[in-house]
Parts: C-alpha cells; sequence; structure tokens
C-alpha cells in the first residue's frame, strides 16, 4: 500500500508491475489524464502543487480505508506534480482483489477522496495567456481539468 | 496573546504575496485566525471547502490556537 508524489512522468507498466501477486484475480486502474477544456476554457497546462507531507499522510488514509472497506489484496496511488503537458498522466490509482466486484467501487472510492481530501492544488494555464486556480468544489465534479 | 507561524498555499499563498508569516494574535480559534488573516491579506474567505492544519496534522476550525503552532491554511483541494 503506498501513496507518493511524483516530480517525474508516471509509468503506468511500472506501477502496475509492482502490484503483481498470485493470490489476485482482479485489477483495477484509473489514470487522470490533462485534457484540453475545462469549464468552457481551452488549457494549454496544468501546474500542480502538493503540501508534501500532509499530502502523504492524508493519501495513505485513504488507501486504508479503501483497502480495509473493500477488502482490497493491494492499493497504490501516485499523484504528479510540477507543470503537466495535455494528455500526461496527473494521477494514477491502481487496486488489486480477489474478484472485480470489490476492485470497481474500490478504485472509483480512492479517486473521489484524493480529489475532495489530498492538498493538492492545480492552477490552469488557458489559450489567452490567462492563469487560474482551480478550486470551486462545485465546478470540478462536472468540469475538472484531469481525473 | 499567541505567537504562531501562518503559511498560506497556493490561491492563498499568491494573494497574501507571502507563503508564511509569524503573527501575534488573540484568535480564541483558528476560524477566528483565518479571518484575521483574510482581513489582513486579504484572501478569499468565501470559498467553500477552506481546510486548516496545525503542526502537520489536520485540524478544526473550532480548535484553539495555541502559542508555538505552524498553522497552514489550504485554499480548496483539487487533485486529479
Amino acid at each position: 500500500m503506498n501513496f507518493s508524489i511524483s516530480t517525474q512522468p508516471l509509468d503506468s507498466g511500472r506501477l502496475r508491475e509492482a502490484l503483481l501477486r498470485h493470490d489476485a484475480g482482479a485489477f483495477v486502474a484509473f489514470e487522470g489524464w490533462v485534457r484540453n477544456v475545462n469549464d468552457g476554457r481551452s488549457v494549454t497546462r496544468l501546474v500542480y502543487e502538493a503540501y508534501e507531507p500532509l499530502a502523504v499522510k492524508e493519501g495513505s488514509k485513504v488507501l486504508e480505508e479503501a483497502r480495509s472497506r473493500f477488502g482490497l489484496l493491494d492499493v497504490a496511488c501516485v499523484h504528479r506534480i510540477g507543470a503537466l503537458e495535455l494528455g500526461d498522466m496527473a494521477v494514477w490509482v491502481g487496486v488489486v482483489s480477489g474478484h472485480r466486484d470489490a476492485a470497481f467501487p474500490a478504485c472509483r472510492y480512492v479517486i473521489d477522496e484524493v480529489k475532495a481530501r489530498v492538498p493538492i492544488w492545480k492552477k490552469e494555464h488557458y489559450t489567452d495567456g490567462v492563469t487560474g486556480w482551480v478550486h470551486c468544489p462545485a465546478e470540478q465534479s462536472s468540469a475538472e481539468g484531469a481525473g | 496573546m499567541s505567537r504562531v507561524c501562518v503559511k498560506f498555499f497556493a490561491l492563498f499563498r499568491e494573494e497574501a504575496g507571502t507563503e508564511s508569516t509569524w503573527v501575534d494574535t488573540d484568535a480564541a480559534n483558528l476560524g477566528k485566525l483565518f479571518m484575521e488573516m483574510g482581513d489582513r491579506y486579504n484572501l478569499n474567505q468565501s470559498l467553500q471547502g477552506v481546510k486548516v492544519a496545525v503542526n502537520d496534522e489536520m485540524a478544526s476550525f473550532d480548535d484553539p490556537v495555541e502559542d508555538g503552532d505552524t498553522v497552514l491554511f489550504f485554499p480548496p483541494v483539487a487533485g486529479g
């Protein structure tokens, strides 16, 4: 079980490999990508920042909750920070369990809770040169920049 | 009177124009301290989902302000 913050590009193949085990029958992953539009505005790039000591603490709590609530064999999440370009992976969640019935909702739980609770912020850069912090929770659910 | 270190993140850091500051305060709790800082630094106080942490633990705005604390004000988070 591992929650981490990365300044480097995320490699889903390697992240998945770290979770391989023979008692697992199901693996579900989620990737959040930087996309080119949010709330009707053209986005050129995103800059993420985290307060790492608390991000790791709170992110680890989310993973532990998911593990005990859904009876997972393992779960991991890594969030990238820094300047990301369109198409870059901002966040990766991987969930391993005996059967798919636990893996799908557990993966959804992790990404939802991470987005709501972990101290990570993103600043969008728009095509007109303007920047803006994404900070309205109501907008986020329908129009997030990535994920 | 308590002396605390206040740290601002993301939007709040840009609004305040500083990452951290030492503050002498009579604020009874962290919520009052946030209002005090909001007025002093023109922080957007109407945002939904502002969080507070003390000494690297998530805290409640009802918690008291203790001398020597490091208080972190987080604007609404937006990971993913």
